[in-house]
């Protein structure tokens, strides 16, 4: 074997920063998009309609139940010929970055409203009466006393789902789109040191996840008491 | 939108002729069967150890599983694959490494597969099994040892038989983890399913004929799965528990 040689790093510096601003951007809407969707989804689950709760629980089997590389392939297929009959963007258009954020969205919703729903239905029962006696309707209850309430419980699995979600984003590899690992990789593979490409790849993915967990923890406990 | 549809295609026969599309197909399945359940032995295995481990009163072994929990759960999955895959062999001191490097490359694909996705899943069910352990009473662990049994032999007799049947239902979520992730396998060229349904659209120009099946035999991957490990949950339920 030969000796790590880590030169490559310093000069590929502004290629990883542009990969991780790739991946903070999918990371960011997916939550954001996922969070919103994710409650929508819950809420129709938990609804008396029939016709809503099948729909919303077929979504989130459905997701849940493929894995997400074969999600990010279906969506690499299917957007771009989508955004083509929609807008008639010509089929060179590279569509990688917006197949991936609709992909990542759609697909960590159905995890986000497993943890909603949980947090939804950890608030006390009697809430939802309360909040009808007082003649709230069904919509001003949940928005004004039933999420608030699920929301501030829920912060600290919604935060590590995140942390889980920044990792998965390394998935969209299967495009070759540059997010921070796809450069890493590329890089590594151009200067022949893929080896100390990886192994920084993997320990800046450490630093930032691991501070980010002590972090949700620290605020964990803090809400907690 | 102009697309052919033609299902035919799994019966037809492969380039080099030895095999149809759908045999490639069912080659893939086995491949993600074995991966699967190999890692999920190992997975077990270390997660019970280092559970364990994490609830031990001595510092620095309760310190190790810590750390190993905290390193593979902070480092994505497809980039502990790719340094199994890719850095390991050229870590390895140089006789071994060359020497691992001269073996079959199917082989070396299936075995950083496994390792990877078995320490990688360790880590989730280690976590399991400390809460598992934890959320029995103090109590049982002091009778255990007031009884003169060994911290071993409480844990053995006492401990871990009521820890696992308490952990079945996050276990079951686990193992069904297990087999979704060993899709990211196909990214080292491992042909299991995902990967012998890219290379049927490669091969083919089929892709939606060739998603719709790796996507519905996933699904009902983890749907057979899910109903097992159900029956596994009725039988090991801790009577009085939630649920009975």
């Amino acid at each position: 074997m030969g000796e790590l040689d880590w030169t490559s790093i310093p000069g590929a510096l502004p290629f990883l920063w542009a990969g991780m601003v790739t991946t903070l951007e999918i990371t960011l809407l997916a939550v954001l998009v996922g969070i919103v969707w994710g409650t929508l989804l819950a809420i129709m689950r938990m609804s008396g309609v029939k016709l809503l709760s099948w729909f919303a629980a077929g979504y989130v089997n459905l997701f849940r139940s493929i894995p997400l590389v074969m999600v990010l392939l279906w969506f690499f297929l299917i957007v771009p010929a989508l955004l083509e009959s929609l807008f008639n963007t010509p089929r060179s258009a590279d569509t990688r970055l917006s197949s991936a954020m609709v992909a990542f969205a759609l697909f960590e919703a159905a995890y986000y409203s497993e943890i909603i729903r949980a947090g939804i239905q950890s608030v006390a029962k009697g809430q939802l009466g309360a909040a009808s006696a007082l003649g709230l309707t069904y919509a001003q209850a949940m928005t004004m006393v039933i999420l608030p309430q699920a929301f501030r419980n829920m912060v600290p699995l919604l935060l590590t789902q995140g942390i889980i979600l920044f990792q998965d984003t390394s998935l969209v590899y299967v495009s070759s789109l540059a997010d921070f690992f796809g450069a890493a990789y590329k890089v590594g593979d151009r200067d022949g040191r893929l080896v100390e490409m990886l192994l920084f790849a993997g320990a800046v993915y450490f630093l930032i996840c691991f501070s980010a967990s002590l972090l949700v923890r620290r605020f964990q406990k803090k809400v907690a008491t | 939108m102009g697309y052919h549809w033609n299902w035919g295609v799994f019966a037809s026969p492969v380039p080099s002729g030895e095999t149809s599309y759908l045999g490639w197909m069912i080659s893939g399945f086995e491949t993600t069967l074995a991966l699967s359940l190999s890692a999920w032995l190992i997975a077990l295995v270390i997660g019970s150890g280092m559970g364990v481990l994490r609830t031990v009163p001595n510092r620095w072994l309760a310190g190790l599983a810590a750390a190993y929990v905290e390193l593979f759960r902070n480092i994505p999955l497809l980039v502990q694959l790719f340094i199994w895959y890719f850095v390991l062999p050229e870590l390895l001191p140089a006789g071994l490494g060359d020497a691992y490097k001269g073996t079959n490359p199917l082989l070396q694909q299936f075995v950083a597969a496994m390792v990877c996705l078995g320490l990688f899943t360790g880590a989730r069910v280690c976590e399991q099994v400390r809460s598992g352990i934890n959320s029995l009473p103090r109590g049982q662990k002091y009778a255990g040892l007031a009884l003169g049994l060994t911290l071993p032999q409480t844990y053995r007799y006492a401990l871990l038989p009521m820890a696992f049947r308490i952990i079945v239902p996050p276990l079951t979520s686990e193992f069904l983890n297990i087999f979704k992730n060993s899709a990211v396998a196909s990214t080292i060229g491992l042909l299991e399913l995902a990967a012998q349904g890219r290379q049927l659209v490669d091969y083919t120009a089929q892709p939606y004929e060739s998603f719709i099946a790796v996507t519905l035999t996933f699904m009902a991957l983890n749907a057979i799965v899910m109903s097992l490990m159900h029956l596994l949950e009725a039988r090991t339920r801790v009577p009085g528990s939630m649920g009975t």
